[in-house]
């Protein structure tokens, strides 16, 4: 089913890939504060081809090429938000957050509050996590819940290309830090994506993607089209709602609640390890605002807590799937 | 750098009466680094400070007042009281903040001058760093970057010969602590931090570079702390005979000397400007002790531009009786 945000609208088809680097080209020709800043974005045009073009539209100085230097890119994003600036800041792989902690969680999610409100930290980080392409544990990995997890940064995690473009615009637009995680394996994948070039979707809201009344899906990233694959698989036995969380925080409780008062049952689906992972919250949140309207255990999809191994056979072993997901539901239906 | 002295000194005091909570650093026997430093910036230059940051305060022009019911954690203080000793900022005097992670003012300070590179602003930016800080691997970025990308900005180093309480020679194999500047090609100065003419034409040369383009400056200035490391150090790694060497040099002191010597102050002028900022710092200290501690839901507020709902949402649970209902409803 196509979001509410679709209708009535004017679309395009592309890929998420494509929905990124296009929101980024519309708001650097938008706001000359915006500028891009990381690792291989300009020259190379990205490792993963996202940046693409942008340098040859915009030079240097706005997609500007760096150092191999985490924390000197991080640092410097945050000390040119707090100055008035717009910057869109690349960390690659999300793996190397790790090098960058230091400026992440005590300078860019404390500034303001340490200041009393009276600092604005308009910076965005774009990340791409997850495995699947036997890149191995330093550059597989889905740290997103880290970020969610850290007073004073917003985290959201798109799972669709229409997600993709209406998010990185508020990111971009918003006032506070936030970070924007890519999953690598969907780049490709494609859809409807407005062509309006003020469309937003708010930072805090997920979307109800496909619409059941027996088990209800809330999935992000890689999951949410594999939970859709699955939902339409089951068709006629089991009526199956999927929400794309696309925010990771602030986090929708409201739309998950409504969710379970239909369903009763619930499948949470993502790629963090599964203690104290992303998941985790959206359980905590149920249990918390919906307790009653539990009719069966939630059921947890992820990561069993081990790093990404680099061999096909490991690796895809430990990555959530489609069939995860089905046992899943099939286990509380 | 009367007022510097007489606020710290007083701070202190007030510390050590168990007034002020937390832990406070003092800038004694500092302040010609911070007062010539930012003597020969514009007023719209920005700077980035350290976990010793009330000398580039009161340098940078922020008010005394203000500062002290910060420290006594008011809301009438520059960050609401939010912040504390170590984080007081003051974006419209373009004070980046204290900082209490040591070395993560580079880079700022780099991501500033950026800012002005971007913008094509006239101003640079100026990044205050301990001789602890050196040490730091996200300094090395920063300055790195800037001299990379011929940023607007000057590294200041303090060395007060001591990182927390290790000696600077048991931290860093480099004798000169700005030798590090030719790894970037940029200039390396050490000056006389006790002096604040030195310091003052040192910072006016490379606010100079910086503005021609000519990129970033790491500047020395090799200096002293009185106290300790925090109020209540019990200075063990150092002997009173050391700290009684360098207070000879103290430089309120000489700079006064010099001065009078020079007929441009008399002993009774420097005695009214003493008595003055006494009773300045005195008021400050009344001010924030009579000021309104925020009420406890301020804790709540400037986590982002906007309030979000999970905040209010665990707020309301916490706050939720027993016989208050419950979201969830009935079995």
């Amino acid at each position: 089913m196509a979001s509410a945000e679709l209708e009535s609208q004017e679309t395009e088809t592309m890929t998420i890939r494509e929905a990124i680097r296009e929101t980024m080209r519309e708001e650097l020709n938008r706001d000359d504060d915006v500028f891009l800043i990381g690792e291989d974005i300009g020259v190379m045009e990205g490792v993963l081809d996202v940046t693409g073009d942008l340098y040859h539209d915009f030079g240097p100085e706005r997609v500007r090429d760096t150092p191999i230097s985490e924390a000197g890119i991080i640092g410097a994003a945050t000390g040119a938000a707090a100055t008035g600036s717009r910057p869109v800041a690349e960390l690659m792989f999300s793996d190397f957050i790790g090098v960058a902690m230091e400026q992440t969680m005590n300078q860019m999610a404390k500034m303001r509050y340490m200041f009393g409100g009276k600092i604005e930290m308009p910076v965005t980080v774009r990340a791409t996590e997850g495995g699947g392409m036997g890149a191995a544990s330093q550059h597989s990995g889905t740290v997103h819940t880290m970020i969610a997890h850290f007073p004073g940064l917003m985290a959201v995690a798109p799972g669709t290309p229409e997600a993709a473009k209406g998010l990185l615009r508020s990111a971009i637009r918003s006032d506070d830090p936030v970070f924007f995680f890519e999953n690598k394996m969907i780049y490709e994948q494609s859809g409807e994506v407005p062509v309006d070039e003020d469309f937003t979707i708010p930072l805090g809201e997920a979307n109800v993607e496909r619409e059941g009344d027996d088990v209800t899906v809330v999935a992000t990233q890689r999951l949410v089209g594999e939970s859709l694959t699955v939902a339409d698989e089951l068709d006629g036995d089991i009526d199956v709602e999927v929400i794309d969380l696309r925010s990771l925080y602030p986090l929708d409780t409201d739309t998950i609640v409504e969710s379970l008062d239909k369903t009763g049952r619930m499948v949470v689906a993502g790629e963090s390890p599964l203690s104290y992972g992303a998941q985790a919250e959206v359980v905590s949140r149920a249990v918390e605002n919906a307790f009653y309207s539990l009719d069966a255990p939630i059921q947890r999809v992820g990561v069993p807590d081990t790093h990404i191994p680099f061999g096909p056979s490991l690796e895809s072993e430990v990555l959530p799937d489609a069939d995860d997901v089905r046992n899943a539901i099939e286990r509380i239906a | 750098m009367l007022t510097i002295r007489e606020f710290d000194t007083r701070a202190g005091e007030r510390f050590a009466d168990g007034e002020i909570p937390g832990f406070v650093h003092l800038y004694v026997g500092e302040e010609a680094v911070g007062v010539g430093a930012c003597a020969a910036l514009e007023e719209d230059d920005y700077i980035t400070s350290t976990h010793r940051g009330h000398g580039h305060c009161i340098a940078k022009g922020l008010d005394p007042k203000l500062m002290m019911s910060e420290i006594y954690g008011k809301r009438d203080g520059y960050c609401n009281g939010k912040g504390g000793s170590m984080h007081i900022a003051d974006v419209d005097s373009e004070m980046l903040g204290a900082n209490g992670i040591v070395g993560a003012g580079p880079p700022l300070g780099t991501g500033a001058a950026l800012s002005i590179s971007q913008k094509g602003e006239d101003r640079i930016a100026l990044s205050f760093l301990g001789d602890g800080a050196v040490a730091q691997g996200q300094v090395h970025e920063a300055v790195n970057l800037a001299s990379t990308w011929d940023l607007p900005v000057v590294f200041l180093i303090e060395n007060n010969q001591y990182g927390e309480g290790t000696a600077v020679s048991d931290q860093h194999n480099a004798k000169n602590l700005s030798d590090t500047a030719a790894a970037y090609d940029i200039p390396g100065i050490n000056v006389d931090g006790m002096d604040i003419t030195a310091v003052n034409e040192a910072v006016t040369e490379a606010r100079k570079r910086a503005r021609n383009g000519e990129g970033p400056t790491l500047i020395e200035a090799e200096t002293y702390r009185f106290h300790g490391h925090f109020e209540g150090d019990q200075e063990l790694y150092r002997d009173e005979e050391e700290v009684e060497d360098w207070r000879k040099r103290d430089p309120i002191d000489t700079f006064s000397e010099r001065l009078i010597e020079r007929d441009e102050l008399s002993e009774e002028e420097l005695g009214e400007m003493r008595e003055d900022i006494e009773m300045e710092i005195e008021d400050a200290i009344e001010y924030a002790k009579n000021a309104d501690d925020p009420t406890p839901d301020e804790a709540y507020e400037d986590m982002f531009s906007q309030r979000v709902p999970d905040i209010d949402l665990f707020v309301e649970q916490a706050n939720a009786r027993a016989d208050g209902g419950t979201r969830g409803g009935e079995f």
